[in-house]
């Protein structure tokens, strides 16, 4: 195994179109490193992505923010401007792993590891996020539910990575939540997740969309159960509207994490209960 | 072996709360755990271990493995000893497969190469052609005509003929009519519950490192609960003499009685017979979960009657446990613990050891005893709801008592049971205000405790500080206790004393730290050697004060004139005799050795409240309350600690720890991800209460408090949430799933 710690963007991109064998980029390595020490993955090269100049930053662009690659949980939760902007995307990414792991965990690398169940992953694309991808014919954006294609699987190719996540501008009366269900109360992996980003005047939500994760091989938009709440009040009658939409949307599996029986009704719970909140921080947003 | 003056003594030491000894070393990183030995030339060691849960080995190919790079050698069961019976024979079974596989993890052959990836990498070299077998992971379906038969003729001749194989023991007890106990009874409630395995959970995984040379001489560090088991058992299975073979616990990095036995130790030891080098064996955690022992799973169903005023009039159970493809299922522990806590004129507790394609159980806190308790506090709890009752008012009514007659045999001494039951009763958490979907659950537990076989050295140092060297792993905080008890009997600060668990060379014969024994046994002996040391100190100032030794006797610490006739001399302290012991005889060194008899029986009484989610499912423990009676705490801070422990680990076992089998009959997670002992934002801080009814058996009145302590979580657990779900639980472990499922039926059968 060959470590590679470049320091541009297309040295990493030449070496890893090159390399023959398996590929892995190590941005925080809660992922890989795991794989790599537990015999799960044998890579041939390891391309270290941290020593990349703007990997780290958190930059405003276009009324949005722009965070790089190789940016930590603990920096990005601590980013007052992101925190404002987004706080349903900075708590699904908070809720990975423990203190220790915040200081590694990066957005980049909850996506490109694919799992059904990422927390990050729903709210980023509930935000309608993109990322920029780097590869051998440039760069390309692509809207981060276009990532993640299977359980561990994705649509980057050979030689490809992401370098920035892009959240875009959040506007007046935008809020969203993420809520995830676990038998634990932390150090855990979701058994059903689903984020919730909105947009009201007054009152009435003008713009919804709702990620269900852990329910499906990727996560799941359910168009049907924004359209429960566009244009209500979010009363009880569309919340509930809006949770039987998740229910219906779900096509989980049965496992030692849940059944699908408990997953395809605890999503419609926490639906509801994630449209309440990004419903209450969209109208503080409004009346500020 | 009388108490002696526990009830009046006024202590100095015990009972006061010292810094630990072995804290620095551990918060430094200092102290060295099983996987901290090194040895020049060390090999490393690795297993490969069965995918199957059962097949037959058809082939077994070591040959490319020897040839890989850095390999040194290579074993099999051949490498082994032949001739073991009994448990020895099981455990040879256990750490090397013998032509067929019994469960998923269950070890074929190990290497010993120059490094760990070396050893690993060479597993992938043997090849093993299996014949996968029909397997069976439920104990009720194991018991089941047509079950695959794990291994015929097991079963020993307490089992009916008429019963599978696959139940090798059966036990039973009990006194009185059942049923004419159950004709006086208002109400009479029969339920069945299930149980499933749990691990110990320790954080440290098995280690050791092992060295034995062809001529049979060897030594091993280890991380064991009893070295000296271990060294025995070794000996057996590698065919060497038992005192060749030097064994050294390490610092422990928990055990729960799951480090009671050898997995790994006599694997290492044939390595480096073979490879004549020393070699290190480090378990993964994977490893752990598959291959070494979680508790039996159960299923069970009890009975019980009760008249409208609470009482109980009788009270039926059958146990069955499986204890993975091997016999040893602590099934008569949950016969006999069962009904305990209850003074009960008509009691039938029947009990199955059924084998399963599962890993081999190993002891863990109080083995066999926490389902008991969960499945008769359960129906307890019920019958009080339906017939309007206090819980705590019914089992007053009910409780054991100095005098009653256990079902399974003798009278209880003085017990602590009833005293735990109004301490719970008059405390502010039993009458604290409930908010929804809150409920709170009530129960009991009992213990045996155990004694067993202890040797105990102190030896005086000529700066008349002391070293006292135990035979008995420090699981729990022993080392402090030990110190606190020799500083007591000998009249000296605990900082004088310090206590070192001594290697298998340096003391007689000691059964392993379980049975919550250490504190009591270890406890007893150094208060014995303590006295037996006095014996000679006060001999050594009779004779400088050229008198007798009856008229010397021995006070806070110093040797004094019995009284006036005795004569007139400054009393000689401790330190002043141990500075001239040179010259006036010699060293000076107290013993004991003995198998005492009197580890008093332990009772406690749980408090818990629990939150229950109704949309999800969801559980948390709000609030819980530990009542116990330690007989005498010796450090109380270690005592609310083992308190705090035991319901930890039954917060866990209740709701949400789980081994999981898919219908490959392989564990599904095997990792702390998905196997889920309770993290620290799942617990509330755990309330304790101690109580102290003083054990006649020990001479400062201690009772074993470590295993007592998970009895009655999973009952009192269990009510809380059944309570606050409004629909009963029966079955562990009570996850969201099958909490949201049991609301479903409650409320399909409602409606």
């Amino acid at each position: 195994m060959e470590y590679f710690a470049p320091a541009t963007v297309g040295e990493a991109v030449a070496r890893a179109e090159t390399e023959p064998g398996l590929v892995r980029f190590l941005a925080g390595g809660t992922d890989v490193l795991v794989q790599l020490r537990s015999g799960f993955v044998e890579p041939d090269l390891v391309v270290d992505i941290k020593r990349i100049p703007g990997m780290r930053a958190i930059t405003a662009e276009n009324g949005g923010w722009r965070i790089g690659a190789a940016v930590s949980g603990a920096e990005l939760c601590r980013h007052s401007g992101v925190c404002a902007d987004w706080p349903g995307v900075v708590e699904a990414l908070e809720l990975i792993g423990s203190t220790q792991i915040q200081g590694r965990a990066t957005l980049v690398g909850n996506l490109c590891n694919a799992s059904p169940a990422a927390d990050s992953v729903p709210a980023m694309i509930a935000a309608q996020a993109m990322v920029a991808v780097a590869g051998p014919e440039g760069t390309r954006d692509v809207p981060v539910a276009g990532i993640p294609t299977g359980p561990g699987q994705t649509s980057l190719g050979s030689g490809e990575f992401i370098t920035s996540v892009f959240l875009p501008a959040r506007g007046d009366g935008g809020g969203d939540a993420y809520l995830r269900f676990i038998p634990r109360t932390e150090m855990d992996i979701a058994v059903v997740g689903c984020a919730v980003s909105l947009r009201v005047d007054g009152e009435t939500v003008v713009d919804a969309r709702i990620c269900l994760g852990a329910v499906a091989p990727t996560a799941l938009v359910v168009d049907d159960a924004a359209r429960a709440i566009v244009g209500t009040r979010l009363d009880e009658a569309a919340l509930s509207d809006l949770g039987a939409a998740c229910s219906a949307a779900c096509r989980p599996i049965d496992d030692k994490r849940g059944t699908v029986a408990f997953r395809t009704r605890v999503a419609g719970v926490l639906g509801r209960r994630a449209a309440a909140i990004a419903h209450d921080r969209a109208r503080a947003r409004t009346s500020e | 072996m009388a108490l002696d003056d526990a009830a009046t003594r006024e202590f100095k030491v015990v009972g006061t709360r010292p810094v630990r000894p072995d804290g620095v070393d551990k918060v430094t990183g200092r102290a060295r755990f099983g996987a901290d030995a090194y040895a020049p030339g060390m090999l490393h060691g690795a297993i490969l271990r069965s995918p199957h849960a059962h097949a037959r080995i058809l082939r077994l190919d070591t040959a490319a493995a020897k040839a890989a790079p850095g390999v040194k050698a290579v074993v099999t069961r051949k490498d082994f000893a032949e001739g073991q019976t009994g448990e020895n024979w099981n455990v040879l079974e256990n750490i090397m497969a013998d032509g067929k596989v019994l469960y998923d993890g269950h070890a074929v052959a190990a290497v010993a190469a120059t490094s760990v990836f070396a050893a690993r990498d060479a597993l992938k070299r043997i090849v093993v052609d299996y014949e996968i077998l029909p397997h069976v992971t439920d104990v009720d379906e194991a018991m089941t005509a047509g079950a695959p038969v794990i291994r015929g003729g097991t079963a020993d001749n307490s089992v009916p003929d008429s019963m599978h194989p696959n139940v090798v023991r059966f036990h039973e007890n009990g006194h009185g009519d059942v049923a004419a106990g159950f004709a006086e009874a208002d109400l009479v409630l029969e339920e069945s519950f299930r149980t499933e395995a749990t691990h110990q959970g320790y954080i440290e995984p098995h280690a050791c490192l092992a060295q034995l040379g062809p001529d049979g001489k060897g030594e091993l560090w280890c991380c064991t609960q009893g070295h000296f088991v271990a060294a025995k058992t070794c000996a057996s299975l590698l065919g060497i003499d038992a005192s060749q073979l030097r064994v050294t616990a390490s610092e422990i990095g928990g055990g729960f009685g799951g480090k009671t036995t050898v997995f790994i130790e006599p694997v290492a030891l044939a390595l480096s017979r073979k490879a004549n080098r020393p070699v290190k064996i480090v378990m993964d955690r994977t490893e752990v979960f598959r291959a070494t022992g979680p508790t039996s799973s159960a299923s069970m169903d009890v009975k019980i009657g009760m008249t409208r005023d609470g009482r109980i009039t009788a009270g039926e159970g059958s146990f069955r446990l499986q204890g993975g493809a091997f016999p040893g299922a602590p099934m008569e522990f949950t016969a006999m613990c069962a009904f305990a806590p209850y003074n009960l004129d008509n009691i039938r507790a029947s009990a199955w050891d059924v084998m399963c394609n599962r890993p081999k159980q190993a002891a863990y806190r109080a083995p066999g005893s926490p389902m008991a308790a969960f499945a008769v506090e359960s129906v307890i709890d019920e019958l009080c709801n339906r017939l309007g009752l206090d819980p705590i008012e019914v089992r007053l009514k009910n409780a054991s008592r100095e005098g009653t007659r256990a079902a399974f045999g003798p009278r209880f001494q003085r017990i602590g049971l009833v005293e735990t039951l109004e301490a719970a009763q008059a405390h502010p958490h039993y009458t604290a205000p409930l908010g929804p979907n809150q409920g709170r659950g009530v129960s009991c537990g009992f213990w045996f405790n155990h004694a067993g076989e202890t040797a105990v050295s102190l030896a005086l140092a000529e700066d008349g500080t002391v070293s006292l060297s135990v035979g008995t792993p420090d699981i729990g905080g022993s080392r402090a206790s030990m110190c606190q008890m020799a500083a007591e009997a000998l009249g000296i600060s605990y900082d004088k004393v310090r206590t070192t668990v001594a290697d298998t060379a340096t003391l007689g014969y000691n059964d392993v730290s379980h049975g919550s024994r250490v504190t009591y046994a270890s406890g007893l002996a150094t208060i014995r050697a303590a006295e037996d040391t006095i014996e000679k100190l006060c001999a050594r100032a009779a004779a400088q004060w050229g008198i007798d030794r009856e008229a010397v006797v021995w006070e806070d610490g110093c040797a004094r004139p019995s009284g006036p006739n005795a004569g007139d001399f400054e009393p000689l302290s401790l330190a002043k005799i141990a500075s001239r012991m040179g010259r006036t005889g010699g060293p000076i060194v107290g013993h004991y050795e003995a198998t005492p008899e009197g580890a008093g029986v332990s009772f406690a009484t749980h408090l818990v409240d629990a939150a229950v989610d109704p949309e999800t499912g969801a559980t948390k423990v709000i609030r819980y309350t530990v009542v116990q009676d330690a007989g005498k705490a010796i450090h109380p801070s270690y005592v609310e600690g083992q308190y705090q422990g035991g319901a930890a680990q039954g917060i866990g076992w209740a709701l949400n720890e789980e081994y999981v089998y898919g219908e490959d009959g392989r564990l599904q997670n095997p990792g702390f991800l998905d196997y889920r002992i309770p993290v620290a934002s799942d617990l509330p801080m755990i309330d304790t209460v101690i109580v102290e009814v003083p054990n006649p058996g020990h001479p400062y009145g201690v009772r074993g408090v470590g295993e007592t302590s998970i009895c009655p979580p999973l009952a009192a657990i269990a009510n809380a949430v059944s309570n606050a779900a409004g629909v009963r639980l029966r079955e562990l472990p009570m996850s969201p799933p099958r909490i949201l499922a049991a609301l479903d039926a409650a409320q399909t059968d409602s409606g």
